[in-house]
């Protein structure tokens, strides 16, 4: 299996591993299923897959203040919490959410996650060391 | 970060546990966006809204004996002795609706309960660096009144109002409130749930840009309303997250189009037209049909809006097989109640709460019943919840409701 191993910055601290999941649009957990971590939005074209347990490669963050950690906090209270958050665009209600669920988060990887991750590959996000690794499915 | 020895004594934990993790997260949030330093804040909002994670945080801080040093007010949670009245609310949604108020009261916030702290009672004057969560406060306190605030989370709002602080970096600079993207609206943008289609359309496009928006004035004289301009914000930050934007001529770092641009280029150019408005509306409604909720008030109706659906009801009744709440402020509706419109508004069968937020279990029960509203980001939100809803402005809204049916 080919791996690959990428420098990036630590936002939330913490190292986790799991199957990617890849959003090409902003994410709002809210709109999550806590249940199952299947995402409801209407129009997004993630509706339908879960990100329970999973690394989840997203642009950014979107929609109201409170909502956010809502969605999160619930998903941990189900234990469908993603593993960890590989974001493009840190912004203030997604960081100071992810916070206050811990879950590891990392940007600036040095090269592009949408290049080097697939849905399903094994990814290991390593934000203490800031080193994200990349096992390609096969 | 380059933090004050009082900020490094809360970082510490010197000043207790509680202090310690909102200047935690308020540094981490400083390292996440290279904030070189903190920067005082002297208003906040925190955006509560009786959410479970929310509350989860608030406990964490006043559990650990912090209070609060700036007095920030506060989102709706939802009128318990109103509504638990009429719907059947679970026992543990009951117990986090009044363990909200109780943490709340506890860290010193003041319960205002409603969403629109920046058209009375938290209104910041121009360059007051603030901490304000609530979607559509952020945007407003800062194109609108010329306040600086990031997008702030309700947690990280109520981190700021315990160490009364914020990382000095995003919108607190001057650079970073400039625009650098071209919005042209090519059609008339009227009341507002045109003006909120407007913001949710350039919110789906404006991704983190500010947005300068032009107005064709051949075709008409552009003067928003406050509520107009609220229904903006509220939208463009549900569809997406845009905390700033220029409108050259109505906001106020915006006194022409070139002032706005600060010397940036506009790396992007929208256009709007009356097709992509009604385009919106399609997206995010569900089909009509027979009604069964009406809910209005998202975010909380003004005083000028009750007294607008006082006029479009006038004599006429609700169906009695419709419920149909307006969400509004208690200041709003105690005037409602002196000036005489609350009493037209009530005898048509509309029911007007104070403290709510539509996103509550008491509307729960309307699960899997179509819906109607004329908020997009009631429709929006309350998919988690199973409720479909119907997409309206607020005259249709009232239509229906007399009929049942849209």
């Amino acid at each position: 299996m080919k791996t690959r191993t990428v420098k990036c910055r630590k936002l939330i601290g913490g190292c986790a591993e799991g199957e990617a999941i890849v959003s090409r649009e902003a994410i709002n957990f809210y709109l999550c299923d806590p249940a199952t971590g299947e995402l409801l939005e209407k129009n997004h074209h993630l509706k339908g897959k879960s990100f329970a347990r999973k690394v989840v490669v997203l642009p950014t963050g979107k929609g109201s203040s409170v909502v956010q950690l809502d969605g999160l906090y619930q998903m941990l209270e189900k234990n469908n919490l993603p593993k960890a958050i590989i974001v493009i665009d840190p912004e203030p209600v997604l960081v100071s959410s992810v916070y206050v669920v811990n879950v590891p988060m990392v940007d600036k990887m040095e090269d592009d996650p949408y290049t080097l991750i697939e849905d399903g590959d094994w990814v290991k996000v390593d934000a203490d060391s800031q080193i994200v690794t990349v096992a390609e499915k096969f | 970060m380059n933090l004050t020895d009082e900020e490094k004594r809360m970082l510490d934990g010197e000043m207790g546990e509680g202090v310690r993790k909102a200047m935690d997260m308020l540094v981490a949030m400083g390292k996440a966006f290279d904030a070189p330093r903190m920067i005082p804040v002297t208003r906040t909002h925190v955006a509560m809204s009786g959410q479970e994670g929310d509350t989860y945080w608030c406990e964490l801080l006043v559990n650990g004996g912090a209070a609060c040093k700036i007095i920030p007010t506060t989102n709706p949670n939802w009128d318990v002795p109103t509504l638990n009245r009429r719907y059947e609310v679970p026992a543990d949604r009951l117990f986090l609706a009044r363990r909200t108020d109780d943490v709340y009261r506890r860290i010193g916030a003041a319960i205002t309960y409603c969403c629109t702290p920046e058209l009375a009672g938290n209104v910041p004057v121009f360059g007051e660096h603030v901490a304000f969560s609530e979607s559509s406060a952020t945007p407003y306190v800062n194109a609108v009144l010329g306040a600086r605030s990031n997008r702030e989370s309700s947690v990280s709002a109520l981190a700021s109002s315990v160490t009364g602080v914020t990382p000095y970096y995003g919108l607190h600079l001057d650079e970073n409130r400039r625009g650098n993207m071209t919005v042209y609206v090519d059609t008339e943008v009227k009341g507002p749930y045109e003006w909120g289609l407007l913001g949710w359309f350039i919110g789906l496009h404006a991704g983190t840009n500010v947005p300068v928006i032009l107005f064709n004035k051949k075709a008409y004289d552009v003067r928003p309303t406050p509520e107009e301009l609220l229904y903006f914000t509220t939208e463009s930050n549900t569809s997406g997250a845009m905390p700033m934007f220029h409108m050259p001529g109505i906001t106020p770092e915006a006194p022409t189009a070139e002032a706005a641009f600060g010397g940036n280029k506009s790396a992007s150019e929208l256009r709007v037209t009356r097709a992509d408005l009604e385009k919106m509306e399609n997206l995010i409604s569900d089909p009509a049909g027979k009604i069964h909720l009406v809910l209005i008030g998202c975010p909380h109706y003004t005083y000028a809006q009750l007294r607008g659906v006082a006029d479009l009801i006038n004599d006429r009744r609700i169906h009695p097989d419709v419920d149909f709440w307006i969400l509004s402020s208690w200041d709003a509706i105690e005037l409602a109640r002196r000036s005489g419109h609350l009493e037209t508004i009530e005898r048509s069968g509309i029911r007007v709460v104070p403290d709510t937020c539509m996103d509550q279990p008491p509307f729960d029960q309307f699960k899997g019943k179509l819906n109607m509203t004329d908020s997009a980001k009631c429709a929006h939100y309350q998919k988690r919840r199973g409720l479909p809803f119907v997409l309206r402005r607020i005259e249709e809204c009232i239509d229906a409701a007399v009929k049942s049916s849209v």
